[in-house]
């Protein structure tokens, strides 16, 4: 019985233990508590990429991807758990989808040597190479955000907003004020005259925020919000005849589920984007084939297509491109942590390159580099049609003022490296 | 008259609107706590639960689909139909009821005599059961809550105001609606408690459980009808917080808006729960229409958190509450 019981246990190590050839890449989710409306499509997406390169390529460069998911319930302290539970698993890269759980893990992981990749949320700064080693924020950071928004009310206004009037309507948390810096100096480049209005966390009641928002009739709103306070935000506004097109989220204030309560009046709301949106690309064949009639889709399998699970998807092919980097610089195919890194500062991705992987016009190409660990900070604009049911990119993918958010960067990324004593690299 | 004062005016009425809907939340906290000594945290849950149950019954989701077919590897979701909106809110509150009988049956009836925070955990047990087991039922995406509630700012109110002062003021129909539902909510409850046999009962056992049970009143019947009714207001106060903001998991924080308004309109009072929403509502509106601008905004949270602490200083069981006197 005990020899039984022995076997059964060391099958179970053995089971449980991952093979070192594997490319383990942990996923940081969220499908459980109060905001798992949005983290689910997003894991679906991040896994189910993972799973058509085993399925149909059998791995990068041969060696089979290894996807080990953490529930962090989008709570912090979960998040540094799951990271500390999984990094001994030869963990190559982390994505923690919160920007909470993304300071957290900096000192963390830049004390490991693993790198860390916060795509559109976590410490804006994080894009100065020469002070964040393990840190990678590409495509494009909030401060980007910022900018892409006002760029696009220009756009609308012929290039001249001196005069015109914007307001902020954001959660109040680190998050929802980040933009505030970068808006403020546009707001004194352009001449606009910039409100901010904070909404209490979560964001269920903001009846306050919208008769502020009434009163003081803004030419635009832009927002910072998530979870919750994205559909109520969206039915204030309607509530009070806001002009949906002159309403512009931040990409995370634009999924499905932000403007699907609102129903019809959400129609012609915007959000930016750092990628594409619906489900025609040639990839979704592939998805289709390998992945879902296969059996293999993540969740319920329901999701592909949405914005959330467009963004885990693209998550994980950009960590599957820069895998593939690292393998032709350092020329084997099981990769270290460090040769991750290597080639997340390598990663190119251009129109040809996201069209080969049946992705065209995807997201904006992307440059990364020692020094650059954010890319050029391109985005651009989406529509909701509320009859069609569906988003679509309205703009081209489009610069972000570098002048202003360049100038940003390294004076939060100095302080940063003053306060932890760290040597610029990339020298 | 001056814009502010206007502003001011517009404000308090929107106070007075959240305030109901804080307080359509509070009720069930105040209807388990006075019958039974209970601080029920799985109220926010029971909300949730009753908003995913009414969306599910009225799509005719198939309940627990995603296990079903993981077991028996079918593709079921949907059975095809669509429940009319009156009939999904009767099947709703069977359900519900249906709930409170297994709470009764399964967690309180094992924790008679226990103290009371022992009860209270048990109710944090059941909030984290509730809400995974509403997950597994009818999953986590988000709903839409259709069920012909009206939206939108009240055209009425607007050209009457602005015929009155020159600027019309905003009021949500779905407060209006709000409001009038707590009315006949609370005007059904003192009914039921004050003329029929049940709500005498219920009232003996909220006075004394003792004495209630020395008179043949049967403790376990009053739970079960006390939960069924929380879960009913639960219903309620889930239809109107998630027209706002669809069906999804968030909708269970609604309970953080209610533990003011207990604070200080007392844990025992249905009144208590009324008034105590309306202070909170138009005190928090109020705060951060003239002071929040001045020290950076959202400050709603903390100002009615504030002001019940203060009321707790100064009248610990709250405006209406019952004053508890231990003698030695």
């Amino acid at each position: 019985m005990k020899l039984k019981l022995a076997s059964m246990v060391l099958a179970g190590v053995m089971a449980a233990a991952p093979a070192m050839a594997d490319l383990v890449f942990p996923s940081l989710s969220y499908r459980t508590g109060p905001y798992a409306v949005n983290g689910i499509p997003f894991a679906d997406g991040y896994a189910d990429y993972f799973t058509l390169i085993n399925a149909r390529d059998g791995g990068v460069g041969g060696v089979p991807i290894k996807m080990i998911e953490c529930e962090t319930g989008y709570n912090t302290e979960k998040g540094v758990e799951c990271y500390e539970a999984t990094k001994g698993e030869g963990a190559l890269l982390y994505q923690p989808l919160s920007t909470g759980i993304t300071y957290q893990l900096i000192p963390k992981v830049s004390a490991d040597g693993i790198p860390m990749h916060s795509m559109g949320y976590g410490r804006t700064s994080a894009a100065n190479g020469k002070v964040f080693e393990w840190i990678f924020n590409y495509p494009a950071n909030y401060w980007n955000g910022a900018s892409i928004g006002i760029n696009h009310i220009l756009d609308i206004n012929g290039g001249d907003i001196a005069g015109k009037s914007v307001a902020l309507v954001y959660h109040n948390s680190a998050y929802g004020k980040e933009p505030i810096r970068t808006l403020e100096e546009l707001s004194k480049k352009h001449g606009f005259k910039l409100t901010t209005i904070a909404v209490d966390h979560p964001g269920q009641e903001q009846k306050s925020q919208w008769l502020q928002v009434r009163r003081e009739k803004p030419d635009y709103v832009l927002m910072w919000g998530w979870g919750v306070m994205n559909p109520v935000a969206i039915q204030e506004a309607v509530n009070i005849r806001f002009p949906m097109e002159n309403f512009i989220g931040i990409w995370w204030s634009g999924s499905e589920n932000d403007v699907i309560p609102a129903g019809a009046g959400a129609n012609g709301y915007k959000a930016l984007a750092f990628h594409g949106v619906g489900d025609d690309y040639p990839l979704y064949g592939d998805l289709q084939k390998h992945v879902v009639d296969a059996g293999k889709a993540a969740g319920a399998g329901d999701q592909l297509g949405t914005v959330l699970y467009n963004r885990g998807l693209y998550a994980a092919m950009l960590a599957v491109e820069a895998t593939k980097k690292a393998q032709e610089i350092h020329g084997v195919a099981q990769i270290t942590p460090a040769m991750m890194r290597d080639g997340m500062e390598a990663l190119e991705i251009t129109e040809a390159s996201m069209a080969a992987l049946g992705l065209p016009n995807f997201g904006p190409e992307i440059s990364v580099s020692c020094e650059s660990h954010g890319g050029a900070g391109y985005g651009a604009v989406t529509q909701w049609d509320a009859e069609a049911q569906k988003w679509s990119l309205i703009t081209d993918y489009g610069p972000s003022d570098m002048d202003v958010i360049g100038a940003l960067i390294a004076e939060d990324s100095a302080a940063y490296a003053a306060e932890n004593k760290i040597s610029e690299r990339c020298n | 008259m001056p814009d502010q004062l206007l502003f001011a005016m517009e404000v308090t009425l929107n106070g007075l609107m959240a305030g109901v809907l804080y307080s359509l939340v509070a009720l069930g906290f105040v209807l388990i706590f006075k019958s039974s000594g209970i601080f029920n945290y799985a109220q926010g849950v029971f909300a949730l639960f009753a908003a995913l149950t009414l969306v599910g019954i009225q799509n005719g989701q198939v309940p627990f689909a995603h296990l079903i077919n993981s077991i028996f590897g079918t593709n079921i979701h949907n059975f095809g139909w669509h429940v009319p909106s009156v009939i999904a809110i009767i099947l709703t509150i069977g359900v519900m009821v249906l709930l409170a009988f297994l709470v009764e049956r399964y967690i309180l009836r094992h924790l008679v005599n226990q103290p009371e925070i022992i009860l209270f955990m048990a109710t944090i047990g059941l909030a984290y059961f509730l809400e995974g087991f509403g997950d597994i039922m009818w999953g986590s995406d988000l709903k839409k809550l259709d069920v012909g509630l009206p939206q939108g700012i009240s055209e009425t109110v607007e050209t009457v105001t602005d015929g009155w002062f020159g600027y019309g003021f905003f009021i949500d129909k779905l407060d209006i609606v709000a409001t009038v539902i707590a009315a006949l909510l609370v005007a059904g409850l003192t009914l039921f408690s004050q003329y029929t046999k049940q709500g005498r009962a219920l009232r003996a056992v909220a006075d004394d459980h003792q004495a209630a049970l020395s008179v043949g009143i049967s403790l376990r019947f009053i739970w079960v009808l006390v939960w069924s009714i929380a879960g009913f207001v639960a219903l309620v106060a889930g239809m109107m917080w998630g027209a706002k903001s669809g069906v999804q998991f968030s909708l269970s924080l609604i309970a953080l808006k209610a533990l003011p308004v207990l604070m200080l309109g007392g844990f025992t009072s249905i009144p208590g729960a009324i008034v105590g929403g309306l202070i909170i509502g138009v005190g928090e509106k109020l705060f951060e229409f003239s002071i929040g601008p001045m020290i950076g905004g959202a400050t709603e949270n903390w100002f009615a958190y504030v002001l019940a602490l203060l009321f707790l200083v100064f009248r610990p069981q709250g405006l209406f509450g019952e004053k508890i006197i231990e003698r030695v």
